[in-house]
């Protein structure tokens, strides 16, 4: 899933402390599972918003709406009747959310409720590592099933480097060393010869490195 | 601010605070009339957004009365409960509101003047903090 955490409120506030009329939109997608950006957290961030203007003693009005997701167009214009009784709307889903939100209702004002983070899991409740950069050409098999380029401090795809020690990298004794996990991977699997096979360097074009990426699959475009 | 009469809402478990509020009542211990008593069958049902709600509405403070740590029959309720009100006092400050009007107390059954004096507690703790409305 794609995880993100909650902008600080003050950060919020700040954003928004110009509109009387907000809208604050969920997300049922990843932020949902990742606890940020649902029905729920729509309805606290809601709540927190109409506190505030208690507090200030202004006249805010905040509705709450959360979509199936916010980055398919048919459920972005879920929003169309309900939208214009706003000047401001909140997306609580990930980067691409207030994108579309943006996109389908040019005249308003979107904000980003969220700081969108990496493609990761959950290893275990209230805890999401990151697993995947989205580089574009998939290579976790040559590594034993686990990501270098997403869980490499360096991406290193020839690792480990000199910082690795006792299975730790040297950034923090909180972050494992990759590198020393594909090592003892490759070793329980007995493919340890593997990893001195000559490849080529990698193609980074599929990355972010070839500018914004497009995907189109014929078979689906009407 | 001697005229202001906080309106506090309290999130009390069925099993130990309710019981204690019994026993209060029994020992004629009378609870302070702004305090609003929302019984739960658990404090670890309350969600954040149940913690939100009275401020929203015009609260002035909150509090959950859940059982010991080490007592709590569903194991975890009041532990969960506690990780929630400390996540309202972070949206709080957020708001420059303090922190301090919402608390969360432990109390056996069995303490019936404990839990009137953690009534009495809140309600001088928001008295002196004032209303939440600033404008």
């Amino acid at each position: 899933m794609i995880v993100a955490e909650s902008k600080p409120i003050k950060e919020l506030l700040e954003m928004v402390k110009d509109f009387k009329k907000i809208l604050v939109v969920g997300c049922k997608g990843c932020v949902t599972v990742c606890n940020v950006g649902g029905a729920k957290e729509a309805a606290i961030l809601a709540s927190t918003l109409r506190i505030s203007g208690r507090k200030e003693g202004r006249d805010l009005v905040v509705g709450e709406h959360t979509l199936e997701r916010q980055c398919d167009p048919e459920y972005i214009s879920e929003l169309k009747d309900i939208v214009e009784d706003y000047d401001a709307v909140i997306s609580l889903a990930c980067g691409v959310g207030p994108q579309f939100l943006s996109e389908g209702y040019p005249h308003k004002k979107v904000f980003p409720g969220v700081n969108t983070k990496f493609m990761g899991g959950a290893v275990e409740h209230g805890v999401w590592a990151e697993r995947c950069a989205g580089c574009g050409t998939c290579a976790i098999h040559l590594f034993g099933g686990l990501c270098p380029i997403a869980r490499c401090s360096k991406s290193l795809l020839n690792g480990p480097c000199g910082g690795s020690s006792h299975g730790k990298c040297e950034i923090s004794k909180e972050v494992d060393c990759i590198w020393d996990m594909i090592v003892n991977k490759m070793m329980e699997q007995d493919r340890l010869d593997e990893l001195v096979q000559f490849r080529p360097p990698k193609n980074w074009t599929t990355a972010r490195d070839g500018g914004p990426r497009k995907m189109i699959r014929e078979e689906l475009v009407k | 601010m001697d005229d202001f009469k906080p309106q506090i809402v309290a999130f009390c478990c069925a099993n130990c605070a309710s019981s204690a509020a019994k026993v209060s009542h029994g020992m004629k211990k009378a609870l302070p009339d702004n305090i609003k008593i929302v019984q739960v069958p658990c404090t670890g049902r309350i969600e954040t957004l149940h913690l939100l709600k009275p401020f929203e509405e015009g609260a002035d403070g909150v509090y959950v009365a859940g059982c010991q740590e080490d007592s709590c029959q569903y194991i975890s309720g009041i532990t969960k409960a506690a990780k929630r009100v400390e996540q309202v006092k972070g949206i709080l400050e957020g708001l420059s509101i303090e922190p301090e009007r919402i608390e969360v107390f432990h109390m056996s059954a069995g303490k019936g003047q404990e839990f009137v004096e953690v009534a009495d507690r809140m309600v001088n703790t928001v008295k002196g903090l004032g209303p939440v409305l600033t404008a």
